[in-house]
């Protein structure tokens, strides 16, 4: 959390100036190329140990395409936490954030070749780059083991390469690589580091299995090894996903699963759109050094989750986890209602 | 007791989850149905113009790319598809081939 709004704000809306600007040069574009802006938005109530804290979010998104060959896209994040004192106090404390999550320039250099640079997403797991829109996700929380291998921003500044190394009716291939700089700009943070992930992905079976690693390069050199599993039947609207994460000070894994009937006629139907989902975890550390955002002692957590999605793309978002650790077992209630918006940037010509 | 706990979510999960992969078998013809509706959304329901090869090209693509991970939108403007399509050629690196086949299916 930030100390002072206004500047943050200001500095956005200079980014939001140039992003228009962009806008502006980019309207020489193709008919179906008008930039468009997307994104969620929510209210996210958490109740952890008897505490509730509100938090109101929006997490815009806005993509730019220039030519035939660049995207300039960037997602932001406003957010407002309103949390109880504490301390026998009454009364709530309050803290904000914005910023940028990431601001990139995309250069579809080949079929199988795109050239990433600025401030990107860290390509390490699935969680990060696929799961994190508060629009996507299952649970209104990260897994615990989100942060590893992320080097404590989840963004880096520098270059990346990625693309579809292989792509045949049975199965593909997907690649990324990335460098980042050390950068300790407040909207660009990064650590220095390298590394990359690769995944096969079985169409038939709709299995996709992934292995990341990530090398942090500066203070005390550490490796960090990820492999993800996700399966997809077919025709069905059942998803299976899990991940497993190994870092210098801890590691842990997740699996989640959710689940949508068509029995009813169809994804459509008010029981289709109910969506329960269950999610379990654990992270063990292997010392005592905590620098990567995981429980100080070996955690277990299961999460039980109930999500309804409501037409005009709204998610009602519930779930309850009890936590199981040396420090204490504790109940954690969410709930939550997000909305996902999707629109042109103005309105352009047909 | 935490392993007790543990021991009873996993047996809850398997109660819940073992039902529904049995059923996942016999809801695919059900499935085939539902996914057309979903992704014949996402396109503004421009699909039943489009020639058949296209249509089970880009539906593929935007199944097995797409609605992996999200929910399909109701509907968007015909005017940002491209912008769309190239956001997930990058997010989901789709290559070129495939780009093509999706933005046909959201533009037949």
């Amino acid at each position: 959390m930030q100390s002072g709004f206004a500047p943050v704000l200001a500095r956005y809306l200079r980014v939001c100036g140039l992003a228009v600007l962009f806008l502006a040069v980019s309207r020489a574009g193709a008919a179906q190329d008008t930039p468009l802006i997307s994104g969620g938005g929510g209210f996210l109530t958490s109740t952890n140990g008897g505490n509730t804290t509100y938090t109101p979010i929006i997490e815009p998104l806005i993509d730019v395409p220039v030519g035939q060959k660049w995207l300039f896209e960037s997602r932001a994040a406003l957010l407002e936490s309103f949390s109880p004192r504490g301390g026998g106090l009454t009364g709530y404390d309050h803290s904000y954030f914005a910023g940028l999550t990431y601001l990139q320039g995309d250069y579809l250099a080949s079929s199988h070749l795109t050239v990433v640079g600025g401030s990107f997403l860290l390509p390490f797991g699935t969680y990060n780059e696929r799961l994190s829109p508060i629009w996507i996700g299952n649970f209104q929380d990260g897994p615990l083991i989100a942060n590893l291998g992320l080097m404590a921003t989840g963004t880096g500044v520098g270059g990346e390469v990625r693309g579809n190394a292989i792509a045949r009716h049975s199965y593909s291939i997907d690649y990324k690589a990335y460098f980042s700089a050390r950068s300790g700009n407040q909207q660009f943070n990064s650590q220095r580091s390298s590394g990359g992930q690769a995944s096969l992905y079985l169409p038939e079976k709709r299995l996709e299995v992934g292995l990341s690693y990530n090398r942090l390069l500066q203070g005390t050199h550490e490796n960090f090894y990820g492999a993800h599993v996700w399966w997809e039947p077919a025709n069905t609207a059942f998803r299976l996903r899990s991940e497993f994460a190994r870092g210098h000070h801890a590691q842990g894994y997740w699996v989640e699963a959710d689940y949508r009937t068509q029995a009813f006629g169809g994804l459509n139907s008010w029981v289709g759109r109910i969506e329960p989902v269950f999610r379990i975890q654990q992270t063990f550390r292997r010392d005592t050094l905590f620098s990567d955002g995981l429980p100080l002692v070996n955690t277990q957590r299961a999460d039980f989750g109930l999500d309804y999605n409501l037409p005009h793309s709204i998610r009602i978002l519930t779930s309850y986890a009890r936590q199981f650790s040396s420090q204490g077992d504790r109940n954690i209630w969410e709930t939550g209602v997000v909305y996902r918006f999707l629109f042109p940037a103005w309105k352009g010509k047909m | 007791m935490r392993q007790k706990h543990l021991a009873i979510s996993v047996f809850m999960f398997g109660t819940i989850f073992t039902p529904v992969l049995a059923t996942l078998h016999a809801q695919d013809q059900d499935g085939k149905q539902a996914g057309a509706q979903t992704t014949a959304k996402a396109g503004k329901k421009q699909t039943a113009s489009k020639p058949q090869q296209s249509d089970d090209d880009g539906q593929r693509v935007f199944e097995q790319n797409c609605s992996r991970c999200h929910n399909a939108p109701e509907g968007f403007s015909p005017r940002i598809s491209g912008t769309i399509v190239r956001h997930m050629r990058v997010r989901a690196n789709l290559s070129k081939e495939d780009e093509q086949k999706l933005l046909r299916f959201f533009n037949p």
